[in-house]
């Protein structure tokens, strides 16, 4: 249970936090419509009044939030400074992708409570409107026919109906078409979207630009009205609204209430992380005019292009990814991509698997079709953003370190068995991580290649220096074919590895997680042992749960994990 | 955008249509409001939708991410044949069925979400594709190779028990080779 806090009790605080200040602005804003200066308005209204108002301004406050969580350059600067005082609170930063989708989540629930209670709201105006001469709410419904200013009643006649004041008013269109936009985005960033047509959901999503200026204007029109102060003060509704035939009249003490509406409020909130959005896409944009130049494209087999590229004044972390676009194959996209490449090189380097149009075009555009050497000046123009960090930054703060990387998932670690190699080689780099431990589970044969070299680099130098304890690593086949099973039987008894050639034998199906935090828990006891995956998320489920079950008093897992 | 398939928005776009056309008739007909009979016509078409569109066909490379539970309504939606299968018939549809909810303000969101249903349903169906139930594929029964013609009627001719048994000293004797090449399929 400690262990579960240690790793999760950060983000629960940060929820908690969240849905407390959602409960209360949604309490006291029903409240705050429950005063006498809305009294006339609750007599036409009922309580759907307060019922729209309340999540309104919860809306305000989750459309204040919903910005932030996708600054990643803001992130970044804020995640490089609070990394010196706090591990953990530097890795909830991580997670601000998950914080979005709970605001949207939370936006889609308020948006429909507040639709649902203006439904009613509507209806009753117009009710209003339409009832016979004696009631209170036709006469408060009169009120103001003169100027047109004083008015209570939105609808002012009764000669019309609510969809058509709905499209007439500005609160009423620039509401359908918030909402609009909200139901196109959140239906195109379902998960099927969005893993399989990137593009639709990346397009569709930029409808938040409408939402916000709708969002901003929706007020403007000031519907909600209250009755005055100036009012409040010569006719007080407790008493007079019993007498409403009479308001006005010469011989009466209640003379005509007037009414106003509220000005609008919301801007006050959005402006400010409006505007750090438009200095975050300003920064994206500037970062991008700087020249990227592509010194080598190598093209690995499974589909696999790897780009290296140079840039002035680029510096990066281990395990950090960058946001690569390239304006020959489309202006908007932007795609992210970790590098595998060590700090200690000169150049940065990604590798790309080729899967969908984006990609696709990239690989016909660096000619990674044809043989042979390609003109400098014929490879793409391509811009980078970045790099931004992730966990892995944090992979050398461990004493003891358990990498899994599941097929693609390795690119991270890429880079980080690099940096490391370069640290050995300059002696004079104080390495705290004192073992690696390195588990690659990988679906298909093709795909070791480029990193078999890496590792049989790394075997070899760790033989000459005769440290081959640093580094210990499993390489797991977790699907083969017959033929290769063939293969595998026959020559198990070789000394090097018949798939990767490395001295460490591949091993086949699926680690036993158990026994491996077992005995990485039992031959280092006392120390914290960080676990870092890039893979799916059913196994980032297993290797959590394993954390927490084998962390006791002696030694403690814990989890991090990258995902896109 | 190649290989963009419009019929999987569409499909989310429709299902949320039919959810909010269902929730506004609800709150419609609940309170009472003036022509409540459009908000009844919601309820009925938004049900229908979501009946529709909650199971998802797979996707042209033939895999397919499926709602929970949404086998049955496969097979129910599968036997309507091409009225089902054909994107053009689903976008008329649509658009036929959104009209009604223009009428009164309770539906008139799902009307315009499922307008824009319909649209995205019309540039699927103008791309060719075609909607195709995520069925449990039956394993195909392995054939035997080309050289297993039938099974054989007398057992294979072996040497006596006592030769049989494999000696552990003496492994290259005890190697048996099969006289008939036996190939299994290649896959």
């Amino acid at each position: 249970m400690r262990n579960w806090l240690e790793n999760e009790g950060l983000s629960i605080f940060v929820i908690l936090v969240w849905l407390g200040i959602n409960a209360f602005l949604f309490v006291y804003f029903y409240i705050a419509f429950l005063t006498d200066r809305f009294f006339y308005t609750r007599a036409i209204l009922g309580d759907a009044l307060p019922w729209a108002r309340a999540p309104a301004a919860c809306l305000n406050f989750n459309c204040m939030l919903i910005l932030l969580p996708v600054c990643r350059n803001l992130l970044s600067f804020l995640r490089g400074s609070v990394q010196r005082c706090s591990r953990s609170a530097a890795r909830q930063l991580d997670r601000n992708l998950t914080f979005h989708k709970l605001v949207a989540y939370m936006i889609a629930l308020h948006t429909a409570i507040h639709i649902l209670a203006h439904l009613f709201n509507f209806e009753r105006f117009m009710g209003a409107q339409l009832d016979s001469n004696s009631t209170l709410p036709y006469v408060l419904s009169q009120v103001g026919n003169g100027d047109n200013r004083s008015f209570l009643n939105p609808i002012r006649t009764a000669d019309t109906n609510p969809t058509y004041v709905m499209f007439t008013t500005i609160a009423g269109l620039t509401g359908v078409v918030i909402t609009l936009a909200l139901i196109l985005m959140i239906t195109s960033s379902m998960e099927v979207i969005r893993r399989s047509y990137y593009e639709v959901f990346w397009f569709t999503h930029h409808l938040f630009v409408i939402f916000f200026i709708g969002l901003v204007l929706h007020g403007v029109g000031r519907i909600v009205r209250g009755q005055t102060a100036e009012s409040l003060s010569e006719h007080n509704p407790k008493e007079c609204s019993q007498h409403y035939q009479t308001w006005g009249e010469n011989s009466t003490v209640c003379p005509v209430p007037n009414f106003a509406g509220n000005p609008p409020m919301t801007w006050k909130w959005v402006v400010g992380p409006m505007f750090l959005y438009v200095c975050e896409r300003l920064v994206r944009f500037i970062r991008s005019q700087q020249k990227v130049v592509i010194t080598k494209v190598v093209m690995h087999p499974s589909r696999t292009l790897e780009l290296q590229m140079r840039m002035k004044g680029f510096k990066m972390e281990v395990g950090q990814y960058i946001f690569l676009q390239c304006p020959s194959i489309s202006q908007l996209e932007w795609h992210p991509f970790t590098l595998t490449s060590a700090p200690e090189e000169d150049h940065f380097s990604v590798h790309i698997r080729i899967v969908g149009d984006w990609t696709e075009g990239l690989y016909k555009e660096c000619a990674g079709d044809k043989k042979g050497v390609q003109e400098a000046w014929k490879l793409p123009k391509v811009a980078v953003d970045g790099p931004f960090g992730t966990a892995s930054e944090d992979v050398f703060r461990y004493e003891v370190v358990m990498l899994v990387g599941a097929g693609i998932g390795v690119t991270p670690f890429a880079s980080i068995l690099k940096s490391v190699w370069y640290k050995y080689v300059h002696e004079n780099a104080k390495v705290f991580t004192k073992k690696i431990y390195f588990y690659w589970l990988c679906p298909e044969t093709q795909a070791f290649e480029w990193f078999a070299d890496l590792l049989q680099c790394l075997e070899r130098q760790m033989a000459e220096k005769g440290s081959t304890d640093f580094l210990s690593y499993n390489i797991y086949l977790t699907r083969w074919k017959e033929k290769e099973a063939a293969h595998f039987t026959v020559h198990h008894e070789a000394e090097n590895d018949p798939i990767t050639g490395l001295k460490q034998k591949t091993l086949y199906g699926k680690p036993n997680w158990n026994s491996e935090f077992n005995s990485i828990g039992a031959k280092h006891k006392g120390s914290k042992v960080g676990v870092f995956l890039c893979g799916p998320p059913a196994l980032a489920e297993s290797l959590e749960k394993q954390c927490h079950s084998h962390s006791q008093s002696e030694v403690k897992f814990i989890f991090n994990k990258e995902n896109f | 955008m190649g290989k963009i398939e419009w019929a999987m928005w569409a499909n989310e776009q429709a299902l949320a249509s039919g959810l909010i056309l269902l929730t506004g008739g609800i709150v419609g007909v609940a309170g009472q409001f003036r022509n409540w009979q459009f908000a009844a016509y919601g309820i009925a078409a938004g049900i229908f939708i979501c009946l529709l569109e909650y199971p998802r066909g797979c996707k042209a490379k033939g895999n397919g991410v499926q709602r929970p539970g949404q086998y049955c309504l496969t097979v129910c939606v599968k036997a309507f044949g091409p009225l089902t299968r054909n994107y053009y018939i689903r976008a008329l549809l649509h658009a036929a069925l959104c009209v009604p909810g223009a009428f009164i303000l309770c539906t008139v969101l799902g009307c315009v979400c499922l307008a824009i249903a319909s649209i995205i349903y019309l540039l699927a169906a103008v791309r060719g594709e075609q909607w195709l139930p995520i069925l449990p594929r039956a394993e195909p029964r392995e054939k035997p190779g080309e050289s297993i013609k039938e099974p054989p009627q007398n057992p294979p001719p072996r040497p006596p028990a006592e030769m049989r048994r494999k000696r552990a000293e003496d492994m290259e004797g005890a190697a048996y080779t099969n006289p008939m090449p036996v190939m299994p399929n290649e896959y």
